[in-house]
């Protein structure tokens, strides 16, 4: 446990917080990209390169992108009058603090069986490139298969409908 | 308790207590909020959680070499940017018939 990662899960988890916890959609956009950069450069500190660049690509250059224009397109700059947090906000938050505890209770009493540090895994790039079109082709396809679907999902979803007379 | 006297000394289990605290803000984002979109963040926050475990029991796994844990992050991670694609263009058209992204007020199945 270095001063890097310290440093690191404070950004993720205060940018998760902020994500969560801000009222303005468009800041909540912005911290959920600081939670995303966070957790890319921890995957960096566990040696993931290829993860980390991936997590980059996807979730800061994408995701982001485009929880930012749904929020200009829903006018979800505006403040609701009624409060920003749901009339069962109190279960939420008692049901999400009870996931945490049996979780991080799981972690602690398991500690002492976890591994210590082990060697930096020589794995570079190229081998996930062999093993991509070698062992895992099939899932490769399924998964270019489901963004293609998506993509067209996503787009026959958000067209404009045809008026229909009412 | 012995877990907490000692410190955390295990690598692996600082990145699971990350993770984890990282998913149960996810879950309360999801749970608590009321605008959609913000629903739709919580769970990109849950999913991240996740792919962070995978990563951290790829790294200190007894087989690093064999990249399991490392293939599931990269198509969890495409499955999570279609899944998002998705669930926005959902909001969007929800937001066009009904004129709110405000859960509370999605009350009805009828378009």
């Amino acid at each position: 446990m270095n001063l890097v990662f310290y440093l690191l899960a404070a950004l993720t988890i205060g940018g998760g917080l902020a994500a969560v916890l801000l009222k303005h959609l468009v800041h909540c956009a912005l911290a959920t990209t600081v939670a995303f950069a966070g957790l890319a450069m921890l995957f960096l500190q566990l040696d993931a390169q290829f993860a980390g660049f991936a997590q980059i690509l996807v979730y800061i250059g994408a995701v982001a992108i485009l929880i930012v224009f749904a929020i200009l397109l829903t006018r979800g700059s505006e403040l609701p009058k009624d409060g920003v947090f749901s009339r069962s906000w109190f279960v939420g938050l008692v049901i999400a603090a009870g996931v945490f505890a049996v979780l991080g209770w799981a972690v602690l009493e398991s500690m002492r069986a976890l591994p210590q540090q082990t060697a930096v895994p020589a794995v570079t790039v190229h081998d996930i490139g062999i093993a991509l079109v070698g062992r895992y082709v099939l899932p490769l396809e399924i998964v270019a298969l489901l963004l293609t679907a998506a993509t067209i999902g996503a787009v026959i979803v958000a067209m404009h409908e045809k008026e229909r007379p009412r | 308790m012995t877990g907490v006297t000692m410190g955390i000394n295990s690598p692996l289990a600082g990145y699971l207590l990350v993770a984890a605290l990282l998913f149960a803000i996810g879950l309360a984002g999801a749970l608590v909020r009321r605008n959609a979109i913000l629903v739709l963040i919580g769970i990109e926050l849950m999913l991240n959680a996740a792919n962070l475990n995978l990563i951290a029991f790829w790294r200190y796994g007894p087989h690093p070499e064999a990249l399991t844990g490392m293939m599931f992050a990269i198509f969890s991670i495409a499955v999570a940017a279609a899944e998002a694609a998705v669930g926005l263009g959902l909001v969007i058209a929800i937001h066009r018939h009904t004129d709110t992204t405000d859960l509370d007020k999605m009350n009805r199945m009828k378009g």
